[in-house]
C-alpha cells in the first residue's frame, strides 16, 4: 500500500483518468482482434450441433476435435491443402533466390548497361498494365489452369530486389574482391559469401513472400476454373458463399455419414466446416507469427523504401 | 589469352586491348546471368502493355487481334455514350472516391494509435497490444470475410446474442443489405491495417531525440504538451510520406476486399474501380472495355504519383520514388 502510495506521488488525477481510458481502449481494441479467431476455435472444439444453433459464444461446450479429422474427407480439401502449400513453398523458395542473385548482381558495376537494366526492373513498381492484359498474356502462354501461374508472376519482385541490393551494398565490397582474387567465380561468390552474409534480410523477404503466397486469393480468382488447382484461400470462399452446397457434400461422403448418424454432436454442419476450414487457414499465419514480428519495421521499409 | 600476349612480346597496348575486350565479355556475361530474370519480368511486367491495344479492337475472345476490326476510341466514348452507362460508371467512381477519401481521412488513426500506446508505461501491455492489434493484416481478405461471415451472419454471433439478449426480435442483415456498405468497408479496412500502419509510427517515435522532451520538461511542459509539441511534430514527416502514396494509390482499393464482400444486396455501393474492371473483364467478357478503363485508371496512377512526387520534392527536397 505504501509503495502505491509513493509511486502515485508522480501522478496528476488527470493523468490517473487518462491512464484509465487509454488502457481500456487498447484493450477494446486488442480483444476485437482475438475475440473473432477464438470464437471460430470455441465453434470447431464444441459440439457441431450447439455450435449451429449459435450457443457457443463464450466459452467451449462437449469439446471434441473430431472437425479437424473429418474435414480432410471433404472432397478438394487434401488437394487445395497441397496445392497451397506447395505454392506457399516453391514461390517462397524461388522469390528469395531470384532476389538475393538479382539484388547482387545489381550491385556488380561491370555489368552490361546495369543502370538502364535496374531502372528497367524498378520502374515496373509503378505502373499496372491491368487486369485483363495481364490474363490475356497468361492465356496465350498456356498458363491458365496451370500450377506455375501461381509461381512464375511472382519470382521477380523490384521491392526485395532493391532491399537486397541496399544490403549487399552495406557489406564490405572486400569480402567480394578477396574472393576473386582466389580466383572464385560470380555464382561462387554469390553462393559462398552472399547468401550467408545476407541472410538476415533475406529471412524478412522470406517470411514476407510466404504469408503472400499462403494468403493470396486473387490469382485462382482470376486464373484458374480447374477444381484440382484451386487454393486453400480460395476453397474458403466458395465453402462461406455456398453453404448449402456443402451440406449435400456433407450428405454424399459416405465416410462422413456413417460415423455423423452415431453422433449428432460431431456431425459436420455448414458451420463446422466453414469454421474449422478457416482455423486450418489460419494457423500457419499463427505459427510463424512469433518469429516473423522482429522483422515487421523491415517489413514496412520493403514497402516504402527508395528505388 | 593471357599467354598470346607473353608470346608476342608485350606492348602496353595490346595488353590493355586484350583487358579491355576480356572485360567486355565479363560485362556481358554478367548480364546473360540476370536476362532469364529480366524475360520473366519483361512477360509480367512489360508484355501486358501490349494488350492494351486490343482497347482499340472490337475483340471477339477466340479470334485473333488481325481478325478483329479497328473501332479506335469507340470503347473510351462507349463508357460515356448513353446516360445508363453514366449513371453506372458514375457510381463506379464515386464508390472509389469515396473509399478512397474516407481512407486518407481515417489515415491518421495509425498515428494517434502509436502515439496513445506509447504513452502506455506497462512494457508487457504495450508489447502484447501492439503484437494482437497487428495479426488482422496478416491475415487473408477471405479470412476476414469468414471472420465477418461469424460473426455478423444472419446465424452470427452478434445476432444470436442480441436476440438472447432481446436487442432485435430478428435477424438484423449485416451482410446482406446495402446499409452503411462504405462505413462497413471502412470499418474492416481500418481494423486490418490500424496496428500494423502504427508500427512505422512507433519506429519513427523511438528515433525522436530524446533531449527534446527533456528540453520541453523542464520548460514545463505536462504529458499532453509533450504529446502535442513533440511527439506529434517528430511523427509528421512520416506521416507526409505515407500519406503522399496514399495520394498516388488513390484509384486502387484492391480487389481483394471488394470482391469478397460484394453480393447482389450491397452492389449499388461496394462496386470499385477494381472490382468493376474485374466483372466486367472476366465476368461479363468484355474484354476491350474493361481494358479501355485500365488503361485510363494507370495513366491516371502514373499522373497522380508523378504530381505526388513533384510535391514532395518541393515541400520537403526529397522524392518519393
Amino acid at each position: 500500500m505504501e509503495q502505491t502510495i509513493r509511486k502515485k506521488r508522480h501522478y496528476t488525477s488527470g493523468d490517473i483518468i487518462f491512464n484509465i481510458i487509454n488502457y481500456t481502449v487498447f484493450t477494446l481494441i486488442t480483444l476485437s482482434c482475438i475475440y473473432p479467431f477464438y470464437y471460430m476455435f470455441i465453434n470447431t472444439i464444441s459440439s457441431n450441433q450447439m455450435s449451429a444453433n449459435g450457443q457457443i459464444n463464450w466459452y467451449p461446450q462437449q469439446i471434441h476435435w473430431k472437425n479437424y479429422i473429418d474435414v480432410f474427407q471433404l472432397s478438394g480439401l487434401p488437394q487445395a491443402f497441397l496445392i497451397s502449400v506447395l505454392r506457399t513453398v516453391i514461390g517462397t523458395v524461388t522469390n528469395v533466390l531470384a532476389s538475393a542473385f538479382l539484388g547482387f548482381m545489381f550491385t556488380q558495376k561491370k555489368m552490361w548497361k546495369r543502370t538502364f537494366w535496374y531502372r528497367f526492373v524498378v520502374i515496373t513498381m509503378y505502373f499496372n498494365a491491368g487486369l485483363v492484359p495481364l490474363f490475356l498474356v497468361a492465356y496465350n502462354l498456356h498458363l491458365t489452369n496451370n500450377f506455375w501461374i501461381y509461381i512464375l508472376p511472382m519470382v521477380v519482385q523490384p521491392f526485395n530486389i532493391i532491399l537486397v541490393k541496399t544490403y549487399v551494398e552495406s557489406i564490405p565490397a572486400s569480402l567480394q574482391e578477396a574472393a576473386e582474387i582466389d580466383g572464385a567465380g560470380i555464382v561462387c561468390i554469390f553462393t559462398k559469401i552472399i547468401l550467408p552474409v545476407c541472410s538476415p534480410i533475406l529471412a524478412t523477404i522470406a517470411i514476407f513472400s510466404a504469408v503472400n503466397q499462403w494468403n493470396s486469393f486473387q490469382d485462382t480468382l482470376i486464373y484458374i476454373t480447374d477444381s484440382r488447382l484451386y487454393s486453400l484461400q480460395y476453397l474458403l470462399y466458395t465453402y462461406i458463399n455456398a453453404s448449402t452446397s456443402i451440406a449435400t457434400l456433407i450428405k454424399n461422403n459416405p465416410n462422413l455419414s456413417g460415423a455423423a448418424i452415431a453422433n449428432l454432436a460431431t456431425q459436420q454442419t455448414p458451420t463446422s466446416v466453414r469454421m474449422t476450414v478457416s482455423i486450418i487457414v489460419i494457423i500457419p499465419i499463427l505459427l510463424v507469427y512469433p518469429w516473423f514480428q522482429r522483422y515487421f519495421v523491415k517489413g514496412i521499409m520493403i514497402g516504402s523504401v527508395k528505388g | 589469352m593471357p599467354h598470346t600476349i607473353e608470346t608476342t612480346g608485350t606492348t602496353s597496348a595490346v595488353k590493355e586491348n586484350t583487358l579491355h575486350k576480356r572485360n567486355r565479355l565479363q560485362s556481358y556475361k554478367l548480364f546473360l546471368l540476370i536476362l532469364p530474370f529480366l524475360a520473366l519480368l519483361f512477360i509480367f511486367s512489360y508484355l501486358p502493355l501490349y494488350g492494351w491495344v486490343y482497347a482499340f479492337f472490337d475483340y471477339k475472345p477466340p479470334l485473333k487481334l488481325s481478325q478483329c476490326q479497328f473501332v479506335g476510341w469507340q470503347w473510351f466514348t462507349y463508357l460515356f455514350s448513353n446516360p445508363m452507362q453514366i449513371s453506372e460508371l458514375g457510381k463506379v467512381i464515386v464508390n472509389t472516391l469515396a473509399m478512397s477519401s474516407l481512407g486518407i481521412l481515417t489515415s491518421p488513426l495509425s498515428m494517434i494509435f502509436a502515439i496513445f500506446l506509447n504513452e502506455i508505461r506497462c512494457k508487457p501491455f504495450k508489447k502484447a497490444a501492439q503484437t494482437l492489434a497487428t495479426l488482422p493484416n496478416f491475415i487473408s481478405w477471405v479470412m476476414i470475410y469468414s471472420v465477418a461471415f461469424a460473426l455478423f451472419s444472419t446465424t452470427g454471433m452478434v445476432n444470436n446474442v442480441g436476440q438472447a439478449l432481446g436487442w432485435f426480435s430478428e435477424p438484423v442483415h449485416f451482410l446482406d443489405s446495402d446499409d452503411h456498405t462504405w462505413l462497413a468497408m471502412l470499418l474492416w479496412g481500418t481494423w486490418k491495417g490500424l496496428g500494423w500502419g502504427a508500427i512505422m509510427y512507433l519506429a519513427s517515435i523511438s528515433n525522436i531525440d530524446q533531449d527534446l522532451y527533456e528540453a520541453a520538461k523542464v520548460d514545463g511542459a505536462g504529458r499532453f504538451s509533450l504529446m502535442w509539441h513533440v511527439t506529434l511534430p517528430g511523427l509528421l514527416p512520416t506521416y507526409f510520406v505515407l500519406l503522399m502514396l496514399q495520394i498516388a494509390n488513390f484509384l486502387t482499393n484492391g480487389l481483394d476486399q471488394y470482391y469478397v464482400f460484394h453480393n447482389s444486396f450491397n452492389m449499388e455501393h461496394i462496386q470499385v474501380l477494381d472490382l468493376y474492371v474485374f466483372l466486367l473483364g472476366l465476368g461479363n467478357g468484355s474484354y476491350a472495355l474493361s481494358i479501355a478503363l485500365s488503361m485510363m485508371k494507370t495513366i491516371i496512377s502514373v499522373f497522380l504519383l508523378f504530381v505526388v512526387n513533384t510535391l514532395s520534392k518541393v515541400t520537403r527536397g526529397e522524392s518519393l520514388i
